[in-house]
């Protein structure tokens, strides 16, 4: 058993990267970004609200917290909608007592069927994300062109049918195609989320900025995956503040998933975190639009 | 054939002792892995490059994290505590981002090659393909830093049962790719004697936080105690510990802090000779006559 010759070649080994998406960028070697206040570090808490329909999809994938058991997975079902009805408004609740504003990066099918709570978001001075139609409505690489299209075009004009135009886009699970970019752009989105590989704003060749929510970070990947406890996630998102402040300029993305965090055993330790994080002094705490445009305010930098 | 015959089996007692430079016990050497993965990679037979389809978003900006941001927080707490990098490099990344690789380069650090990419495996190469990778990861590191690589970490841990033969046959000096041992190996090729260098999964970023799901401070506490034992063992018979790194992981807010206490504390303690894998090498081989 031979390799192919073929698999020796490598027509894009050249300078930069390998693909022509955004441009390579050392985040040392720009200039300074320096936040409102002069507060060296921008805090990005972006709730998600998520509708996992009981009849799960695998094409072009199964999202993660999707429905695990045969059909009808009451328990995953429930447990996810929990986050919706009882857990959401914790962290709303937790926000607006400290006058703190986040982004929610919400299905717009969670804004169709629960009113209420697209109210109490927009109540609270909190900023809409578009986070796909549902959780079934997730995109890669395999899916035609046209379903892709669909799904971003439905999500935009299902937003504009409830009155709002949401300039951020988040993909279910961060997955994009190579024509996502292009995609989101058409249909008016700004600015994403999905490629987690700074920690600042920066701008695609097509001219759309990524904001990195980054998922190491987020409290799916260190409660859920790792299996931390509530008190190892707040540490571990401490340290990160004083690494990234100590930086100064950096952007520390929290992902906030109601029913991980803001389960009754682990809420008040995420409440405390906000005091101590505020306490600190040098965090300003914004939606991800508002982060966008301080970074293009008081950089000389194009993003 | 059931044993592939790398090396003799030599229990852990009664060795003859291995003193470090400074009459210290234990060697440390910090082996960052300067990584380029493809976005597209062809596919490989054996094995798949990315779990999604391409482009594997958070896959793909993962590594490139290491990239843009990492580095350059591992890279200053190793040279704050006197820690070259011996480096594992996909060497396309002297293409791709020569920068991270100047940088490497300005702070003293050795490369030694892991392939062209991270995302092209050797499984099933002619002879002819692996002698090729070699001569190209000899080159393009030449032409990049003027260092000759002696040593090689198979790309993405990918092998043939040629590799070794091919790498002595290049005059490469030592191997990352067997765990077999806490010391310095020798081990016998076709085409002469190669050193295998003790590298690490189990203390691996790699493994401690995707593998072990650590927290940060916890794979910091598994860091000192790797360090502890082998340091106090090290006194009948001097060991190597490795510290392999991957910016995308160690680089990250949240772990680089703790990361840097272990950096202090190996540094500060006194017993660590503190070199790159080449030195380690030649300590050894002046020690243990082939």
């Amino acid at each position: 058993m031979t390799l192919d010759p073929g698999y020796l070649d490598y027509p894009r080994r050249r300078p930069g990267y390998d693909h022509d998406l955004y441009p390579w960028s050392n985040i040392h070697s720009r200039p300074p970004v320096r936040w409102p206040d002069d507060r060296p570090l921008a805090v990005w808490p972006c709730i998600v609200a998520e509708f996992f329909p009981i009849t799960p999809s695998d094409v072009p994938f199964r999202a993660p917290g999707h429905m695990q058991t045969a059909f009808p997975d009451y328990r995953h079902y429930t447990a996810r909608d929990y986050g919706n009805r009882v857990g959401i408004y914790r962290l709303l609740d937790a926000f607006e007592a400290r006058g703190l504003r986040a982004s929610v990066a919400m299905n717009v099918a969670v804004a169709e069927r629960c009113p209420a709570l697209l109210q109490a978001v927009l109540q609270g001075g909190h900023e809409i994300v578009a986070h796909s139609t549902d959780m079934n409505g997730a995109i890669d690489g395999s899916l035609p062109a046209e379903a892709e299209q669909a799904i971003i075009a439905d999500t935009r004009a299902r937003w504009t049918a409830l009155g709002h135009t949401p300039a951020g886009w988040l993909s279910v699970a961060r997955s994009q195609s190579f024509r996502t970019a292009d995609l989101l752009l058409e249909q008016g989105f700004r600015w994403m989320a999905d490629w987690c590989n700074d920690d600042l704003p920066y701008a695609f060749a097509n001219g759309i900025i990524n904001l990195p929510l980054n998922h190491e970070l987020s409290d799916r990947q260190i409660i859920n995956t790792t299996q931390a406890s509530a008190d190892s996630y707040c540490q571990q998102i401490e340290d990160a503040a004083d690494w990234l402040a100590g930086e100064g300029g950096r952007v520390l993305p929290l992902q906030l998933t109601p029913y991980i965090i803001a389960l009754p055993y682990r809420i008040a330790a995420f409440e405390a975190l906000l005091d101590r994080m505020l306490a600190r002094g040098d965090c300003w705490f914004a939606g991800g639009g508002a982060i966008i445009e301080a970074a293009q305010a008081v950089s000389s930098a194009r993003l | 054939m059931d044993d592939p015959r790398l090396y003799a089996y030599l229990p852990y007692r009664n060795r003859p002792k291995l003193v470090w430079p400074g009459n210290r016990p234990i060697a440390v050497w910090v082996a960052p892995n300067l990584e380029y993965y493809e976005i597209d990679p062809p596919a490989h037979p054996k094995r798949k490059s990315w779990p999604r389809p391409h482009p594997d978003v958070v896959g793909f900006s993962h590594r490139d994290y290491g990239n843009r941001v990492g580095h350059w927080r591992m890279a200053d707490a190793m040279s704050e505590f006197g820690f070259p990098g011996s480096v594992s490099l996909s060497v396309a990344l002297c293409n791709h981002h020569p920068e991270i690789v100047a940088d490497g380069a300005a702070r003293g650090w050795e490369f030694f090659s892991h392939g062209i990419y991270n995302t092209r495996y050797a499984y099933d190469m002619s002879v002819d393909q692996e002698r090729a990778i070699i001569r190209d990861s000899l080159e393009t590191v030449r032409a990049s830093t003027g260092q000759t690589i002696r040593g090689w970490l198979a790309p993405a841990l990918t092998h043939t049962v040629n590799t070794l033969d091919l790498i002595a046959e290049a005059g490469l000096d030592y191997t990352c790719d067997l765990y077999h041992d806490d010391q310095p190996t020798p081990i016998a090729t076709k085409n002469g004697l190669l050193t295998a260098i003790p590298y690490s999964l189990e203390v691996n970023d790699h493994y401690g936080f995707f593998v072990y799901n650590m927290s940060p401070r916890d794979y910091a506490d598994t860091l000192i105690r790797q360090y502890e034992r082998l340091a106090a063992e090290g006194e009948t018979s001097g060991t190597v510990m490795c510290i392999p790194l991957h910016a995308y992981l160690i680089g990250q807010p949240h772990r680089i802090g703790p990361f840097r206490e272990v950096l202090r504390h190996i540094a500060n303690d006194g017993r660590a000779w503190i070199a790159r894998a080449g030195e380690i090498v030649d300590a050894y081989r002046a020690q243990v006559p082939a």
